[in-house]
């Protein structure tokens, strides 16, 4: 149908925009701000880009977002898989610059969800069918969907409060080197266990932050990126699944998430071994998502993550660097966080991530999670070609 | 298979304001195992060429693709996972709290989400033996809950 571009794909620009708090601006506006930053780190412009992806919480929300902009790309994608989306639309657009099906792809996010919380009249509305419905008249919440995990993981596993915990202070200390976190006051495992109990085992700190933001980012050819700015970030392989969507009891086991599926995928197809990859950046929705992830991603064995996070092993200046911006449990969470994950890996490679810097990063795995542990899109960026 | 039918209980009276908990939306597939819980029964869909079983009703079996069919369960199930909400986001339900959220594998095989009821959310454990508890939610269903098995 196309012809290949014979180009390998990267990303040239990437931007986060302004958070976490932005009672001032409209969810577009965010898009916008950092749609614009990012092209300007790509040394671009709106009239470079003939691709165009994105999510939201609205029906036709990618083509909205293009009417608003002004912008009529020929590529399209709005693969809506919940917080994981945005590796999944930066797989896709690497896949569609490979293809030739575009040369410049603009990913853009943006939510004021915190802000718009007050303006909200009635909730979000919208239908939901019957098979959406099946768990949802129990009157569970989407902490209580990771809490069920959770609580299954310390019952088959042994893992315990005080290693979630540890993940949580880990991330508050990378938080803490981040001007725009959120959170930033260094905090200790008795304050993680002391804090409120939201939905046992999960306390009010094991749980991310609810924020405005957004990020963006670019992905061109290997060619065109010849001629930009930035060292080019190689997409060297992407994968995603699921294992259930909004019901988690149709989950199989609540303790093996869609990591274990789509990181040996993308290892696969990146050509890359785990014991290469210097820099994570992983969905933290909450300490037990980082937990179970490092485990499916096969970091070490199922049943084995509560004393692998233990001792600062995830810590900027530890063995297993990850989620150096301080992640969605300190830095910023505005729904779908994903874009933030690959933002944070693209600059660790640039060498741009500042005091929680990991000197010489060459290879960096992001991986989203979306839903309630339903989805999982993991993405294998590089700073050469393999 | 002899139907296992139990009492079906009419809900509590409400505390001020609360507003009544929401039945199940209409939906065609699972119109039979509706109508069921208003007898006290539940229901399991179960196929015909493996017998495997599933929950919620499918147009087919998801693990064969094979032709489905509705029968009794026994009501019978064992804690798979819960946690205890201590807070929620909807006003119409925080008179429940706190309420327990339990994942619980029947004797027959699927796993469903519920709320475990007349027991202190303390002595909840995973693997505890439980039993369906039918509380009448509209004139069209009445919720399984569960509750731990006497004795």
């Amino acid at each position: 149908m196309t012809t290949g571009s014979g180009s390998r794909a990267v990303i040239a620009g990437v931007a986060t925009s302004d958070y976490a708090v932005l009672p001032d601006m409209t969810e577009a506006q965010v898009h916008v701000q950092a749609g614009e930053r990012a092209l300007a780190d790509a040394g671009l412009t709106f009239d470079d880009v003939d691709g165009y992806a994105t999510v939201g919480y609205y029906p036709m929300y990618c083509v909205g977002m293009c009417e608003y902009l002004g912008i009529h790309p020929t590529w399209l994608d709005e693969t809506n898989v919940g917080g994981a989306s945005f590796e999944v639309l930066v797989e896709h657009a690497a896949r569609a610059v490979e293809a030739g099906a575009c040369e410049v792809a603009l990913i853009t996010y943006g939510s004021v969800q915190l802000s718009a919380m007050g303006r909200r009249i009635g909730g979000r509305g919208g239908t939901v069918s019957a098979t959406q419905a099946w768990d949802a008249m129990w009157g569970n919440t989407l902490v209580g969907a990771y809490a069920l995990a959770a609580t299954r993981h310390m019952a088959q596993y042994g893992t315990t409060a005080e290693q979630l915990a540890e993940i949580a202070v880990t991330f508050r200390r990378h938080a803490g080197f981040n001007p725009m976190a959120q959170y930033r006051d260094p905090i200790t495992v008795d304050d993680v266990l002391s804090s409120r109990m939201v939905a046992d085992p999960l306390h009010m700190l094991d749980c991310c932050v609810v924020s405005d933001g957004g990020g963006a980012c670019i992905v061109t050819t290997e060619a065109r990126a010849r001629d930009l700015p930035k060292a080019p970030v190689y997409v060297l392989g992407g994968a995603h699944t699921l294992t259930h969507a909004l019901n988690v009891s149709q989950s199989a086991d609540l303790t093996v998430s869609s990591a274990a599926r789509s990181g040996p995928l993308a290892l696969q197809r990146a050509g890359v071994a785990l014991d290469e990859i210097d820099v994570l950046a992983l969905y933290d929705s909450f300490t037990i998502t980082v937990l179970i992830t490092l485990e499916d991603l096969g970091f070490c064995a199922k049943g084995e993550g509560g004393a692998f996070v233990e001792n600062g092993r995830l810590a900027f200046d530890g063995p297993l660097p990850t989620n150096t911006d301080g992640g969605g449990l300190s830095a910023c969470h505005p729904g779908m966080r994903g874009m933030f994950l690959i933002v944070e890996a693209v600059r660790q490679l640039r060498g741009e991530a500042g005091a929680t810097q990991v000197p010489d990063a060459e290879v960096a795995l992001a991986h989203g999670t979306g839903g309630m542990l339903s989805t999982g899109a993991t993405l294998v960026l590089g700073t050469e070609a393999r | 298979m002899s139907p296992d039918r139990r009492p079906v209980h009419e809900p509590a009276p409400l505390p001020e304001k609360a507003k009544p908990r929401e039945g199940p939306p209409p939906d065609l597939e699972m119109a039979p195992y509706w109508a069921a819980t208003l007898d006290g029964r539940l229901l399991v869909q179960r196929c015909v060429p493996h017998g495997h079983t599933q929950l919620y009703g499918r147009a087919h079996c998801v693990t064969c693709r094979g032709e489905v069919r509705w029968e009794d369960a026994s009501g019978f199930a064992t804690v798979y996972s819960f946690t205890v909400l201590r807070q929620h986001h909807s006003r119409s339900l925080r008179h429940l709290l706190p309420l327990v959220v339990a994942l619980v594998d029947l004797d027959e095989g699927p796993r469903i989400m519920t709320n475990l009821v007349n027991v202190d959310p303390a002595d909840v454990s995973v693997g505890m033996r439980v039993e369906v508890y039918f509380e009448r939610v509209s004139d069209d269903a009445a919720l399984p809950y569960f509750t731990p098995v006497a004795g």
